[in-house]
């Protein structure tokens, strides 16, 4: 029996105002409901265009579940298509990335697209002479994406073909990829450093929430963060500080230090912490990049650029960015209680090799399998996946901060220590799953 | 000459190469850090036959404060990620050594190995290649660099808790 298919005021009610229902998290037909509308609705983040340099350059990603493959057209246009052959279903583009020379071949009959999805060739066309091939939906190839957008060279897309415009749906929140991009002197970013992949046994909502959750560091992390600190402080005096103490010791900042941070929150589920300061702010300079900024922009505005830093953007619904060290995170949903996260870090153009180094060092100190910070954050995951099974109380709590007038369409600045940009989401969520 | 009559014998190379992995095994993490030179790095690249570790990532590339930072994190109470422990398990073919210079002191050995992390109901199998640049100092063995290649490096993985 159907639950929540097909019943939009069940689904509408797992959302209160300070607390939404475990289902969200647990429940395997909400989950599928969420790729079928969720992730059809929303602008899911599919690639960057560095990674297709040239035409037929791809790569492979999902959105939701669907298979999809982002490539170079002839034209020099990006193009997402879904990753089906129209004949029997076949992925064909398999490898994580590469070039498809002349056409996309599906391996297992050779029918041949163009970068564009449209057929090109299907060996023995005398078997459809007689038949209505063209009226079928086969004839179209493999099918485009039913909307794409590239920002700044970031690819967004969404699955319906109806629905909210890209720049209705982000908003200001853009604010903060220009920032990060607007980092490099010449205001361009590449992919660079790889992908570091982290299967998380949860719902891919628990590591969103987490983003902007900012009274738990001091707490989960205190077992990685404060022994840096206990260890930077061994370091001989006068020495320059450990770039893992660097980046570890914010971590164990006050609640003081995260109240005064803020959270900001924009319409559609999107927000970021760190409104006027964060854990990013007092990193060491790296020799010649600010003269570098400077000449590019003038002083003033390199300032600008650079004395805002912000923590973590959220993007509704799964990805996020950190404008400061020039990395992303896309939490890809797999199944209701499993999550694959996947850590990407981009060069500055022309800025220094320094800053690459450090995104790198970031990105494996906090957010790898291999990371003590990781650790830390998926046992809690993976101990509320398990627990949520509890039906001592079905509600998880989100009302620290909360006030009577909050809408799914504010933008706001709120206490860093609020809840609100996890109530922001599920308002979003909500928006995009039971839509009008 | 000196040097070549305290040469290590291939068979003290690899009972080196040996302990280190038993160290671990037995989580006597204070003594394993003690076999590593001050400058000493642990890796484990992210890509099949990655050269740089510097503008590509890692699974790990440590130094000796990091390596650090984490065993001491392991004997913590509220490291919560530990509750209950992790144990390891090593299984490794008999190290080879590939290359010596007697003059300098310096060693390499390679050793295929199994390895097993469990936690609670659930352990995990990982495979791969390490190699040790094994230096002399002061009369004995020290760890330069370990690379640690798994055969599967660019796999999506969950925790990665202890060392391989």
């Amino acid at each position: 029996m159907s639950r929540y298919r097909g019943h939009p005021d069940a689904i509408r009610a797992l959302v209160r105002e300070g607390e939404v229902h475990r289902d969200v998290y647990t429940d395997p037909e909400l989950f599928a409901v969420e790729m079928e509308t969720l992730f059809h609705n929303t602008w899911v983040y599919v690639g960057h265009a560095s990674q297709v340099p040239k035409t037929a350059d791809f790569i492979t990603t999902t959105i939701g579940l669907a298979p999809v493959v982002m490539t170079r057209h002839s034209d020099g246009s990006i193009r997402v298509l879904h990753n089906r052959c129209p004949h029997k279903g076949t992925r064909v583009a398999n490898e994580a990335c590469g070039n498809a020379g002349r056409f996309f071949r599906c391996p297992y009959h050779a029918w041949a697209f163009r970068t564009d999805g449209s057929i090109a060739a299907i060996p023995l066309p005398n078997g459809y002479e007689h038949t209505d091939f063209k009226s079928s939906p086969a004839a179209k190839g493999m099918t485009p994406v039913a909307a794409v957008h590239v920002y700044r060279d970031f690819v967004f897309a969404r699955l319906a073909e109806d629905g909210i415009g890209f720049e209705d749906y982000f908003g200001d929140s853009l604010s903060s990829l220009d920032n990060m991009i607007d980092r490099s002197p010449v205001g361009k970013l590449e992919v660079a450093g790889g992908v570091l992949r982290y299967m998380h046994r949860c719902n891919w909502k628990m590591l969103v929430e987490n983003l902007t959750d900012t009274t738990h560091p001091m707490v989960a992390h205190e077992s990685s963060a404060g022994m840096a600190v206990a260890i930077g402080k061994q370091q001989p005096e006068g020495a320059p500080k450990h770039p893992a103490v660097e980046i570890y010791a914010p971590f164990m900042s006050p609640y003081e230090f995260y109240e005064g941070m803020g959270i900001r929150v924009w319409p559609n589920g999107h927000g970021h912490t760190g409104v006027s300061h964060s854990i990013h702010s007092d990193y060491s300079a790296i020799p010649g990049y600010f003269d570098q900024m400077v000449a590019a922009y003038g002083e003033d505005r390199a300032k600008e650029i650079l004395g805002t830093n912000r923590h973590n953007t959220v993007y509704f619904p799964n990805m996020t960015m950190k404008g400061p060290i020039q990395a992303m995170r896309i939490f890809k949903p797999v199944a209701v209680d499993k999550t694959l996260v996947e850590s990407w870090t981009f060069r500055l153009v022309d800025a220094p090799d320094k800053l690459l180094e450090r995104t790198l060092l970031y990105s494996r100190l906090i957010n790898a399998p291999t990371s003590p910070v990781g650790h830390d954050d998926l046992e809690m995951y993976e101990r509320a996946q398990d627990s949520l099974s509890s039906d001592a109380n079905p509600w998880v709590n989100m009302q620290r901060l909360v006030e009577p007038t909050e809408t799914a369409d504010d933008t706001a600045i709120v206490n860093g220590t609020s809840e609100r940009q996890m109530r922001n989401q599920f308002r979003a969520w909500t928006r995009f799953m039971v839509p009008a | 000459m000196s040097a070549t009559v305290n040469a290590p014998s291939d068979e003290a190379l690899s009972r080196f190469v040996t302990r280190e992995a038993r160290l671990i095994d037995e989580q006597r993490f204070d003594e394993w850090l003690d076999m590593f030179t001050p400058d000493a790095r642990y890796w484990m690249p992210l890509e099949y036959g990655q050269t740089d570790p510097i503008l590509h990532n890692n699974l790990f590339y440590d130094d000796l404060v990091l390596l650090r930072i984490r065993v001491e994190r392991l004997k913590g109470n509220k490291t919560y990620s530990q509750k209950p422990k992790s144990r390891c398990h090593h299984v490794m073919q008999a190290p080879s050594v590939e290359s010596r210079d007697d003059e300098t002191g310096t060693y390499e050995t390679w050793t295929p190995f199994h390895y097993l992390e469990t936690r609670m109901d659930e352990q995990v199998l990982f495979a791969g290649w390490s190699r040790h640049t094994l230096v002399l100092r002061d009369g004995g063995l020290k760890i330069k660099l370990k690379r640690v290649d798994l055969v599967n490096c660019d796999s999506a993985f969950g925790n990665i808790q202890l060392f391989m």
